[in-house]
């Protein structure tokens, strides 16, 4: 895979999508196209010459000129707020990529397949829910995913969709407080909440886990408790809490 | 190539743009072994300490440092310490 | 030609000011040697500097502790930017060492007891930045932080800072410091050890 330099791109769209979270669009000329679950990495340069770079999965996938990120503000940060608060529609930025070949979703697996997704964790998650359901048909896919409260959730409506639609079975935890109206489970997934979503061991599901270092660990090592086999189980682990 | 945090602790994904300015391939998909205990694992899979100043990468068995890559400025350094072996999948 | 993203750069982080600007690397990688933990107990333990003639000066234990010892208080700074502000340590500085010795050398190549060495430039050893010290945070320094003495040379990053020191060999001429290659063996690499701070 050839993953290329800098490419000059152009931010297109910008949409406020949670209280800190904002969706993207990025025109990147020349862009090779990328798969299910591969990220970037977005250069800045300041005026005098400051460089910062970051890494953003996609939440898109496949050929065509624009891509697409969701960037969830981290307090005090150098980049996030920027890129949350400030970017507007024409401004410039670089990026590279795509990269990433692990963390990939590729159709013409048999097994089912899990996602589950911690907060901004389901970005790359979210690219592969939509590539299955373009694709009409392949394994049946369950997405398991946690959040504080329903507000804080980004591509809740896409995602809900999807699920409408039957491409992916949805669960959702919330770790702090439910919608209006909310009487089931609230507070941080657990071994009990894993066995009783994910799809049981025997079916040898394909498990893709997202999310904060933290709960990527504690994710994992509950499904490899359950009986998962850790060969089946992969993992991406954003920095921070 | 970093995380939003002073020094965060991710995996070799968190890594792919950074080892793509020294090798040609997505590296996040061969499996290195490690000299320290034997492990193999793909190299997303590492534990990675990253800053803007280096990425130190470790072996999740043993915590072994396979390697660390340094930025000085614009030169890159790579450091070998505990990797004996790199494979494609 | 350089793409700028407008109004970027506004909250960069500001450097704090106790810790070192950007980066200082060089171009030593040392490894330990094989073995475990050197183990020297303070009757066989010796300090020798060397000059660039071979000429030697050296201290045991006893002569070594009667000799003027500092409250060192300072910040210790790994190569990855994490840093232990405001730690406490006893030694002898440098510059006592050397007052006695006659050189005009450059360059010191620090030895350690179980065979690791690193290179330091003389002007970063002399004018109170550097000493051998035996006590951090109080307690006589154990041997898995380099005890009974190690060499700390604060303003560079930590791993200059040779555990077990044994002595100084001058030279005129920079020299990298000297890393086994046969027997290969990871056990206490420079990148780990500092972690145990």
């Amino acid at each position: 895979m050839i993953v290329g330099d800098w490419r000059p791109a152009t931010v297109s769209e910008v949409a406020d999508v949670t209280p800190t979270a904002r969706v993207l669009r990025i025109t990147v000329p020349g862009w090779p196209g990328s798969e299910p679950g591969q990220h970037v990495d977005v250069r800045l340069t300041a005026e005098d010459g400051y460089q910062a770079v970051r890494s953003y999965s996609l939440g898109s996938y496949g050929g065509g000129d624009t891509i697409e990120l969701a960037v969830d503000e981290v307090p005090d940060g150098e980049v996030s707020p920027y890129l949350v608060r400030d970017v507007q529609p024409g401004d410039m930025l670089e990026v590279k990529g795509p990269l990433g070949g692990y963390f990939v979703w590729r159709p013409g697996g048999v097994n089912p397949v899990q996602l589950i997704a911690g907060g901004s964790g389901i970005v790359p998650l979210a690219a592969m829910a939509k590539a299955r359901a373009d694709a009409g048909t392949g394994p049946p896919f369950r997405l398991l995913y946690s959040v504080r409260r329903p507000e804080s959730a980004i591509y809740r409506d896409e995602l809900e969709r999807l699920a409408g639609d039957g491409g992916v079975n949805l669960t959702w935890v919330y770790t702090r407080g439910g919608p209006p109206g909310w009487t089931g489970r609230v507070g941080r997934i657990d071994d009990e909440v894993i066995a009783s979503t994910v799809w049981p061991v025997d079916q040898m599901p394909d498990v893709f886990v997202c999310g904060p270092t933290s709960f990527v660990e504690q994710v994992a090592d509950a499904l490899v408790r359950l009986g998962h086999p850790p060969a089946k189980i992969r993992t991406e682990r954003f920095g921070g809490a | 190539m970093r995380a939003e945090n002073a020094r965060s602790v991710v995996d070799g994904n968190a890594i792919a743009g950074l080892l793509a300015e020294l090798f040609t391939q997505d590296m996040t998909m061969m499996t290195g072994t490690c000299g320290g205990c034997g492990a193999q694992a793909p190299f997303a899979h590492n534990v990675v300490e990253l800053d803007e100043t280096a990425a130190i990468v470790r072996c999740r068995s043993c915590t072994h440092t396979l390697f660390t890559v340094l930025r000085d400025g614009e030169t890159l350094r790579l450091r070998i310490g505990s990797l004996v072996a790199l494979e494609a999948p | 030609m350089a793409v700028f993203s407008r109004g970027f750069g506004a909250r960069r982080r500001e450097s704090d000011e106790r810790l070192p600007p950007g980066q200082y690397l060089t171009e030593d990688f040392p490894v330990l040697s094989a073995g475990p933990t050197p183990r020297v107990e303070p009757a066989e333990w010796r300090f020798t500097i060397r000059n660039e003639n071979g000429d030697a000066t050296s201290w045991t234990w006893d002569e070594f502790m009667a000799l003027p010892i500092e409250e060192i208080t300072t910040d210790i700074h790994c190569v990855t930017r994490w840093s232990k502000l405001g730690t406490h340590w006893r030694g002898v500085s440098i510059d006592t060492l050397f007052e006695g010795v006659e050189t005009d050398a450059g360059y010191a190549m620090a030895h350690s007891y179980g065979g690791y060495t690193t290179n330091v430039p003389m002007e970063d050893l002399l004018d109170g930045k550097s000493w051998v010290v035996f006590e951090f945070e109080g307690e006589p320094l154990d041997p898995e932080h380099g005890g009974p003495a190690r060499l700390i040379v604060p303003h560079l990053y930590f791993w200059k800072s040779a555990k077990w020191v044994r002595g100084l060999t001058l030279m005129d001429e920079d020299a990298p410091g000297f890393w086994e290659q046969n027997g290969y063996n990871m056990h206490g690499d420079p990148w780990t050890e500092e972690r145990y701070w």
